[in-house]
């Protein structure tokens, strides 16, 4: 049995690019919320500032393959009974050795609990940080466009939040990235190479 | 050897065209001669040749009535001037302030105490309240006209220069010498550093005591103690920021401007004052990058005055009256240093404390400054702010500025909670320099002033801001962001905005970091009960 196309070129290459972007864009985000000191206050702005506009750029680039080629209903939640069965396979199952209940498809990349995760970093913990992010770059141009009653404070709050929230998922998306396929690293593998490997 | 000789040319073409590039640039950016080493008169006077000049002056109001014999309308302009009245009302408090009417924390007023502050008066003979303003020959042309270096206010003469040579300090070795006036005379021209400086340098009684930025170090500096009067740079004279229209000099701290929106100074311009960083740098001056946040910052913060008191001149920075008056076993005064050299005691005005390249404090500034003045009401048990800046995060036209803040004790009115002014210099018994009594000093300077004093004194702490806008560093010393954006960074003290890099929230850290440090540890748990069940399932 041949060996099946999961992941696209461009998916793996904006999976990849983005890995790239996201892990300066937190080292230096918790230099400037003043945590540490690696590059200094204004390196660490004028990095975080460049990533963030390629994250943008690259962004723009991946909802229109999203939109175009329907990849986006990959994200559509699966029924409760799926979810029951992802979360049982991952609380008790995984331990005892039992096998995946999923299998993953070129149509059905995502198991049903992947499938809510990503769907919230999507909608919400990406455009929160798009918002907040850009608010603040912007903040001396509030008065111009009438958010004068916004609050700096609030801003860098939503953004600080969203940016501890980005770092939890990254931290479980590694987990599971690395350690959960069949031989470890094998959804790594996968990623790079776009073919999952069957047995 | 041909051929490095030709390189060395080339390199030497390059120097040439860099050279002329920045000769441009500099001009372009500042519309004035590119570093110069003298400037030289191009006045279309020469003194020597009037005749009203010929002549042999007995006294230096005599040199003011021939300079007025030209000159016809240059008192009246002095007259109009805070220089002369020492009094200006402010526009927008409509407190008087001026070295007439505010106290200090320094020697606390003029008020009987005249002949030797007005040795700094541009004008001859304010000894007691009844001088008089509208005197024209009592103005003082030379003191600020003079390019002989030899014209001096004695220092107890209300303003005169001595015209006979006489020690001073009293009985002292130094002899203070008594100018040739007609050489002075013939020798005037546009007032250059010293002529400011033997005042402003000297304020509050020695070289750089008061301001911090302003001292003798200020005389000839180099580029790197202040980018625009460096000698070795723009060789900046004081009048070419502080310009003046009828002798009226901008700039004063009375009115000082927290952010002047008018632009670059050009001809049509409404407030002909280049006193200001924008008249000259505008608002926008820095090279725009992909991080544009460093010309968001100019309306908000001053980062190019990184130390004051740095060209070996000390500032005083503590001044505590209450110490005043000891004397050693015989009755003499007694006068200390520290391992510096500077002085820490003295008699006559008590203890001392300096500091040289010291970093400046910060607060708003608006242009509208407060002073308490002696009928103000006062708390006894805080500090004093002697002034005061109005300006907040949220008032568009303040800016953090910054200040050194002379800090210090001073007498005040124990019964009314008043400051209170004292009577230090004269011959009389009631000069606390004479009889060291502060009651009889102050009820003398309060009677005079027509302030009420109680009676009852004591020494209270204040504070006196002093904006600093001098000692400009060159662009590569000005401030780096994390002088401020860091948790204990300059701007510590200031309330009311959130500072990235200074200002978090401390709950949302902790749920933040506790989601994460959880999150971690989760999945380690969770990685770790795999490993110890797969295990178990391989050896069983």
């Amino acid at each position: 049995m041949p060996n099946e196309m999961i992941y696209t070129r461009f998916e793996r290459i904006w999976h990849w690019v983005l890995a790239i972007l996201i892990l300066p864009l937190l080292l230096t985000g918790f230099e400037i919320h003043g945590d540490y000191t690696m590059l200094g206050f204004e390196q660490a702005v004028d990095t975080h500032i460049i990533f963030a506009w390629a994250l943008m750029g690259l962004l723009v680039f991946v909802i229109f393959w999203h939109m175009t080629t329907g990849e986006w209903k990959q994200y559509i939640p699966s029924s409760k009974n799926n979810l029951m069965a992802m979360l049982r396979y991952y609380a008790v199952d995984i331990f005892l050795g039992g096998g995946h209940p999923f299998h993953m498809t070129r149509k059905s990349k995502l198991n049903p609990l992947q499938r809510l995760a990503y769907l919230s970093l999507h909608v919400v913990i990406t455009p929160v940080t798009w918002a907040s992010g850009l608010l603040y770059l912007f903040y001396t141009s509030w008065g111009d466009w009438g958010l004068e009653g916004l609050s700096l404070t609030v801003v860098a709050m939503v953004h600080m939040a969203a940016a501890f929230a980005m770092l939890a998922f990254l931290i479980v998306h590694l987990y599971l990235a690395i350690t959960t396929s069949e031989k470890p690293f094998g959804y790594v593998k996968a990623m790079i190479s776009g073919y999952e490997k069957k047995e | 050897m041909f051929r490095s000789a030709h390189k060395l040319r080339s390199r030497h073409s390059l120097v040439s065209i860099l050279f002329i590039w920045l000769f441009m640039n500099a001009i372009g950016a500042h519309g004035a001669i590119a570093p110069a080493a003298k400037k030289t008169s191009t006045s279309t006077a020469d003194h020597t040749k009037f005749e009203a000049l010929q002549q042999e002056f007995a006294t230096a109001p005599d040199v003011t009535k021939a300079c007025l014999t030209c000159h016809t309308e240059a008192s009246k302009q002095i007259h109009k001037t805070t220089h002369w009245n020492w009094k200006i009302t402010h526009p927008e408090t409509g407190q008087v302030l001026g070295k007439k009417r505010v106290v200090n924390s320094f020697c606390g007023s003029i008020t009987t105490n005249y002949a030797r502050c007005t040795s700094c008066h541009i004008g001859y003979g304010w000894k007691d309240d009844s001088f008089d303003f509208t005197s024209e020959e009592n103005v003082d042309c030379l003191v600020c006209h003079d390019t002989t270096d030899t014209y001096k206010k004695f220092p107890t003469a209300a303003g005169h220069p001595t015209y006979v040579d006489k020690p001073f300090p009293k009985k002292s070795k130094k002899i203070w010498k008594a100018p040739d006036l007609t050489k002075v005379a013939q020798a005037v021209g546009k007032p250059r550093r010293e002529n400011c400086g033997v005042c402003h340098f000297y304020g509050g009684g020695g070289d750089g005591v008061k301001h911090g930025d302003l001292d003798s170090s200020m005389t000839n500096p180099p580029r790197t103690l202040d980018v625009h009067m460096g000698v070795d740079g723009l060789n900046f004279v004081c009048t070419e920021c502080h310009s003046t229209d009828g002798h009226d000099l901008k700039g004063s701290h009375y009115t000082s401007v927290g952010k002047d929106t008018h632009g670059i100074d050009i001809p049509g311009r409404d407030d002909h004052n280049r006193a200001s960083c924008e008249s000259c740098h505008g608002d926008k001056p820095h090279e725009e990058t992909v991080n544009n946040k460093i010309n968001d910052h100019t309306n908000k913060v001053a980062c190019h005055i990184p130390t004051y008191a740095k060209g070996g001149v000390p500032s005083k920075t503590w001044w505590d009256w209450s110490t005043a008056g000891r004397m050693d076993g015989d009755g003499k005064h007694l006068k200390m240093k520290d391992e510096n050299g500077y002085v820490t005691y003295v008699t006559k005005k008590g203890t001392f404390e300096w500091g040289e390249n010291l970093v400046p404090e910060y607060a708003w500034l608006s242009g509208e400054i407060r002073y308490q003045e002696l009928e103000d009401r006062l708390d006894p048990n805080s500090v004093v702010p002697i002034n005061t800046f109005k300006g907040d995060y949220d008032d568009p036209g303040a800016r953090i500025w910054p200040f050194k803040i002379m800090r210090g004790k001073q007498p005040y009115d124990k019964g009314n909670n008043t400051l209170v002014i004292s009577h230090l210099f004269g011959k009389d018994s009631e000069a606390y320099w004479k009889s060291f009594n502060w009651d009889r000093a102050i009820k003398a300077a309060m009677d005079a002033a027509g302030a009420d004093y109680s009676g009852d004194y004591g020494f209270i702490e204040t504070t006196m801001h002093w904006p600093l806008s001098h000692m400009v560093a060159p662009k590569e010393e000005a401030l780096g962001c994390d002088e401020c954006h860091s948790r204990n960074g300059r701007l510590a003290e200031l309330t009311g905005f959130y500072m990235p890099g200074r200002d978090k929230s401390d709950l949302l850290d902790i749920i933040g970091w506790l989601a994460v440090l959880g999150t971690l540890g989760g999945v380690s748990l969770h990685g770790f009960v795999r490993v110890f069940f797969s295990r178990k399932r391989r050896n069983g």
